[in-house]
């Protein structure tokens, strides 16, 4: 195989989205409030741990700041699935529907992608991971509102979005108060040091 | 020993020494098995060295058997009586069954002239057509012809060799009349030619006896020790571990693998351990120059396993089917970093029960690997032997509890032996790691970790009480013989023909070389004024070690040889005579 | 050996299966992910950390064992399935999974993997290929393109690239997957099928190496669904991996070769049994 040129030129007929597969969308549409809110529940959960495994990795390569940051998102998505638990008056969380929840992509659309991370990244960087984040949610209740099978659900779907469309607002808020990286900030004068 | 002097006439022998050789096709290393098992039957000791030419198959080969009315632990220095079916390639081993004036050669004329160097031995040289005798007799061997002939020669009942004739061949109706016959033709050849190598009758019978060769007594040694899990890859002279335990794991709940390597066969009984599963492997030179790694893996991730080395003659490829003890070093200095290893050596074909046994017991109480240096003469010997005492060890691998509080695998105790938790045991999963690590064995640099869990490990090896198997002492006087493995067999006997000459020496064989019993050792040669060492080496790779670890007192001298020729009793007996007289 | 204890009845979740050990991975380490589908496979099977031991050998990836709750064996490089066949073999009862890397697994350790494809033990062998040495700072392995220039070879190693999953298929793996460590849950769904699966599994996962490959960060827009199905035919499957571009996911074979697995403890004679064959 020759990932190398296959990686410097993603695969041209199989975009992201058909990489989905088996696990598109919930095409059928979601039909209950129920069932959209244990999908809303799940990405605020999933995100929120997402941000905080960010934050171990980069509290062990004593990238505090950062840490600190992502911290701050988990503790923001954390209390968003609460919320979701809150608004439905549920004492547990919600099942998965049958057959695990369906995503558009690998993942639930809040969850940061890994290898965004890099050692030496600022809080701009990790803002803007946030960012990608958020607009991923906004678009997946966008299509779930698209999709619903009936009025209610449509409505609260519609809701979410909004919500996210917040979220968006203010993550890019928050980056314009957070000074832009140096064009060298990634370099670093000595080499990795991984030895076994 | 040849107990009686040279041409004493026919005063019984306490030992006897026989070779029987022949090329392809000849059959003798199965006389020489049967010459044993009447032996043994007829309440005699002895013991047969296998040797042969280079060839697979059809080459010559040679039954090397010696019969006492005593037990034995090594052939002698010369051989009372060879008989050959045929001379190809005989003078090769010249040096392995050397003859004197006092032997007797028995030989088919109708083969040629006896190699020269026999010839010039000046051993009387008895004509005896083999060959012809087994032709005449339609259905027979001539291996059946040199069974009879060699067995009348010393004296052995009849009814001993039929006994052993009739097991053999019961399944072959056919072949038993003629080669019973063929036997009885061997015994009136053997009337006629005469000579003195008759042996004495045996003694009573107190222990009951086994046939057994030093890789069987090893691997009983492990069942026996707990092993319940066996990986290993063929080599020689250590197949017959492998293949003796493979039916005998069957039969008592375990399992033998044939890995890909030995880097796989050691890494696999390292798993098994980790599993909480006794676990050994056997090998030789070249295996274990291949497991040194994973041997310091088993080190610092504390795993307990065994490795027994049968030592063949090295380096690389060496000799792979004669002995040396030449894995001495490799085998108490060879792996990298401060890696301390149990290494403990048996110094009888029927020690390697026992001694293997220990080594078990030793690696599962502390958590650590143990190397057995046995070697191709014990390994591949096939003797008759007193049965090995039971040996009941008590110590076992200390376990974790179920859900045991604060769980540290790697904890810092005393003894330096802490509980290991094996899998399935709830609320005490940890991960080994050959990285260093903290208590918890979370992969640590840190040079405090690294000096306690050095200490660690090394206190567990160190404090331990290991009793008096650690070495054979026996005698008194200024003279001290200090050896290990299979030297011990010829220096007793060079001891006690030493003494019959009045001198008197002491015998330190060390069961336990690593780690060094430097207290030991001192309170055994105290008030000696000259050391010994011998060893089956080209380097000194014991004297080396000794010096290294131990304080050896006044003049000391080294006595070693490597491979393939075994040092015999005769020059070590002049050795410490010489030395007591100047 | 299995301290018996009553059958816990709380499921364990995936969250459980993670250690309280921080990775010292590079941020942006594609092996986190692998952590979250082991996690999640391991929970969603139903296993107990204790009855769960993971093996590994050197190397960044073979430093998954640490960050998992479950018994875990960080052994010599490229010497994790003999470890773990021993494992094995000497305790049918556990859960064997091995974790290596491409240097680990087809370089060093390539002899043990033809073998332990043959030898067919019951256990899963995840490689996190990142088609280079991570832990010794970026040196190509047998998976590396030959054109990738590095200080140990400069201009590229000129050496074609060894083909993991075929040679697995001709050495007799009863079970050949690719995954991707961006795709957590599809793989866990894979390690699943891969564990349940009796025999010596085997399951490629893509892991970027983003200090060493950073350009491996694109493989998330070049993986996809294997076109194809699950095959049992090993010759059907091999001619379709050898001419995929190694980016299709999906268990790709699946076979019924029964495991090897000697009667473990069915013996039940003593020792001393044995001495007959001694005795004169
Ligand atoms: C016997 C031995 N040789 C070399 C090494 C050095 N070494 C450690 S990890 C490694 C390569 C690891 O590469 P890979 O398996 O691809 O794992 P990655 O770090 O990329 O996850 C090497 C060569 C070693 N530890 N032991
Ligand atoms: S060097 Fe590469 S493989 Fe190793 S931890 Fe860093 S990113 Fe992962």
């Amino acid at each position: 195989m020759n990932a190398k040129k296959a990686a410097a030129k993603p695969a041209r007929g199989h975009p992201r989205k058909a990489a989905a597969g088996a696990k598109s969308r919930p095409e059928a549409g979601i039909a209950s409030i129920d069932e959209l809110m244990a999908y809303a529940y799940a990405l605020e959960l999933e995100a929120a741990e997402r941000y905080a495994e960010f934050a171990d990795a980069m509290e062990a390569h004593n990238n505090r700041e950062v840490a600190e940051l992502f911290r701050k998102l988990a503790r923001i998505e954390n209390r968003h699935a609460e919320q979701v638990l809150e608004e439905m008056g549920w004492v547990s969380p919600p099942d998965a529907p049958h057959g695990g929840y369906k995503w558009e992509g690998f993942e639930a659309p809040e969850s940061g992608d890994v290898t965004e991370l890099h050692y030496l990244m600022q809080p701009y960087h990790a803002l803007q991971i946030a960012l990608h984040n958020e607009k991923r949610a906004h678009a997946f209740f966008g299509s779930l509102v698209k999709q619903a099978r009936n009025a209610k659900v449509r409505k609260a779907a519609q809701e979410m979005e909004q919500e996210e469309a917040e979220h968006v607002r203010l993550i890019e808020e928050w980056i314009k108060r957070t000074p832009k990286p140096d064009a060298d900030w990634a370099i670093d004068p000595d080499p990795p040091v991984l030895a076994d | 020993m040849t107990d009686v002097k040279k041409g004493a006439g026919a005063a019984a022998r306490t030992s006897v020494s026989v070779a029987v050789t022949g090329s392809g096709g000849a059959g003798v290393m199965t006389a020489g098995n049967m010459l044993l098992a009447a032996a043994a039957k007829a309440g005699w000791y002895g013991l047969m060295v296998r040797s042969s030419g280079p060839q697979i198959r059809g080459g010559e080969a040679a039954a090397l058997c010696r019969f006492a009315t005593h037990p034995l632990d090594c052939l002698d220095d010369r051989f009372d009586v060879l008989v050959a079916v045929d001379w190809e390639n005989l003078h090769r081993f010249a040096d392995e069954i050397p003859l004197d004036s006092a032997s007797l050669l028995v030989g088919d004329p109708a083969q040629g002239n006896p190699p020269e160097v026999y010839v010039k031995s000046a051993a009387r040289y008895a004509q005896l057509g083999i060959k012809g005798i087994a032709k005449a007799i339609s259905g027979s061997w001539p291996n059946m012809v040199v069974l009879g002939v060699a067995a009348g020669l010393i004296g052995l009942p009849k009814d001993a060799v039929r006994a052993v004739v009739e097991k053999t061949l019961k399944k072959s109706r056919d072949g038993l009349a003629p080669s019973l016959a063929a036997v009885e033709a061997g015994y009136e050849a053997a009337s006629r030619i005469g000579g003195d190598a008759k042996l004495a009758p045996p003694g009573p019978r107190s222990e009951p006896r086994w046939l057994i060769s030093g890789n069987q007594a090893a691997g009983y040694g492990a069942v026996r020790g707990g092993v319940r899990f066996v990986a290993g890859y063929p080599i020689t002279p250590a197949t017959e571990v492998l293949e003796w335990l493979a039916p005998a794991l069957a039969d008592v709940g375990g399992v033998l693998v044939q890995a890909e390597d030995e880097l796989a066969s050691i890494n696999m009984i390292i798993g098994a351990s980790f599993g909480g599963v006794p676990s050994l492997t056997a090998t030789s030179g070249p295996g274990l120059s291949l497991m040194i790694e994973a041997l310091g893996l088993a080190v610092a991730a504390e795993v307990p396993i065994v490795v027994v080395d049968v030592m063949r003659g090295g380096p690389s490829t060496g000799i792979p089917a004669k002995s040396e003890q030449s894995d001495v070093s490799i085998a108490v200095n060879g792996l990298h970093g401060d890696a301390p290893r149990i290494v403990v050596a048996p110094n009888s074909v029927s020690d390697c029960l026992v001694t293997t046994q220990w080594a078990v017991h030793l690696a599962e109480t502390l958590q650590s690997p143990a190397i057995v240096l046995s070697d191709q003469f014990f390994g591949q010997t096939r003797a008759v032997v007193d049965r090995p005492p039971d040996a009941t060890y008590a110590g076992r691998r200390l376990t974790a509890a179920p859900n045991a509080d604060a769980y540290k695998r790697y904890a810092v105790t005393e003894s330096g032996i802490s509980p290991m938790a094996i899998p399935g045991n709830p609320g005490t999963a940890y991960t080994a790691d050959g990285l260093e690590h903290t208590d918890r064995g979370i992969p640590s640099s840190g040079a405090r970790d690294h000096t306690i869990q050095l200490a660690k490990r090394e206190r567990k090896l160190l404090g331990h009480e290991y009793g008096d198997f650690w070495a054979d002492i026996e005698g008194e006087g200024d003279i001290a013989v200090v050896t290990f493995g299979s030297c011990t067999g010829p220096v007793r006997e060079a001891r006690s023909r030493a003494a019959a000459d009045g001198v008197q020496t002491r015998l330190v064989s060390m069961r336990l070389l690593a780690p060094a019993q430097a207290d030991r050792l001192a309170k055994a040669l105290a008030g000696v004024k000259r050391v010994l060492v011998v060893e089956q080496n080209h380097s000194g790779q014991f004297l080396k070690y000794l010096r290294s670890e131990f304080q050896l007192p006044g003049e000391v001298k080294s006595f070693r040889r490597p491979g393939p020729l075994p040092i015999r009793a005769d020059e070590l007996h002049h050795q410490l005579v010489d030395w007591s007289r100047a | 050996m299995t301290t018996a204890t009553a059958r816990p009845t709380v499921p364990i979740s995936a969250r459980d299966f993670k250690s309280d050990y921080n990775p010292i991975w590079c941020p942006g380490c594609g092996d986190y992910s692998v952590v979250l589908s082991f996690t999640r496979a391991f929970a969603s099977l139903g296993l107990r950390p204790e009855n769960t031991a993971v093996v590994s050998g050197i190397g960044c990836s073979s430093r998954i064992p640490a960050y998992l709750t479950s018994y875990g064996f960080h052994g010599v490089h490229g010497r994790s399935l003999a470890a773990a066949a021993g494992l094995k073999l000497a305790r049918p009862d556990l859960t064997v999974v091995v974790a290596s890397g491409d240097g680990d697994g087809y370089s060093i350790g390539g002899n043990h993997f033809m073998h332990a494809c043959r030898r067919n033990v019951d256990m899963t062998y995840v490689v996190m290929d990142n088609h280079v040495y991570g832990m010794t700072k970026g040196q190509p392995s047998p998976t590396t393109e030959p054109d990738w220039n590095s200080k140990l070879s400069p201009g590229g190693t000129g050496v074609r690239t060894f083909h993991p999953l075929v040679i697995a298929l001709a050495a007799g793996a009863n079970f050949v997957a690719r995954a991707f460590s961006g795709d957590p849950s599809g793989t866990a769904n894979v390690l699943v099928e891969a564990i349940k699966t009796p025999g010596f599994s085997f399951v490629e996962i893509l892991s970027p190496c983003v200090t060493f490959r950073p350009e491996q960060r694109e493989w998330k827009n070049a993986v996809r669904p294997a076109p194809v199905g699950t095959t049992n035919d090993p010759a059907r499957a091999a001619r379709y991996i050898m001419t995929d571009d190694g980016f299709n996911l999906g268990i790709l074979y699946r076979g019924e070769r029964a495991p090897y697995q000697p009667p473990m403890g069915r013996g039940n004679k003593q020792p001393a049994d044995l001495e007959k064959g001694f005795a004169i």
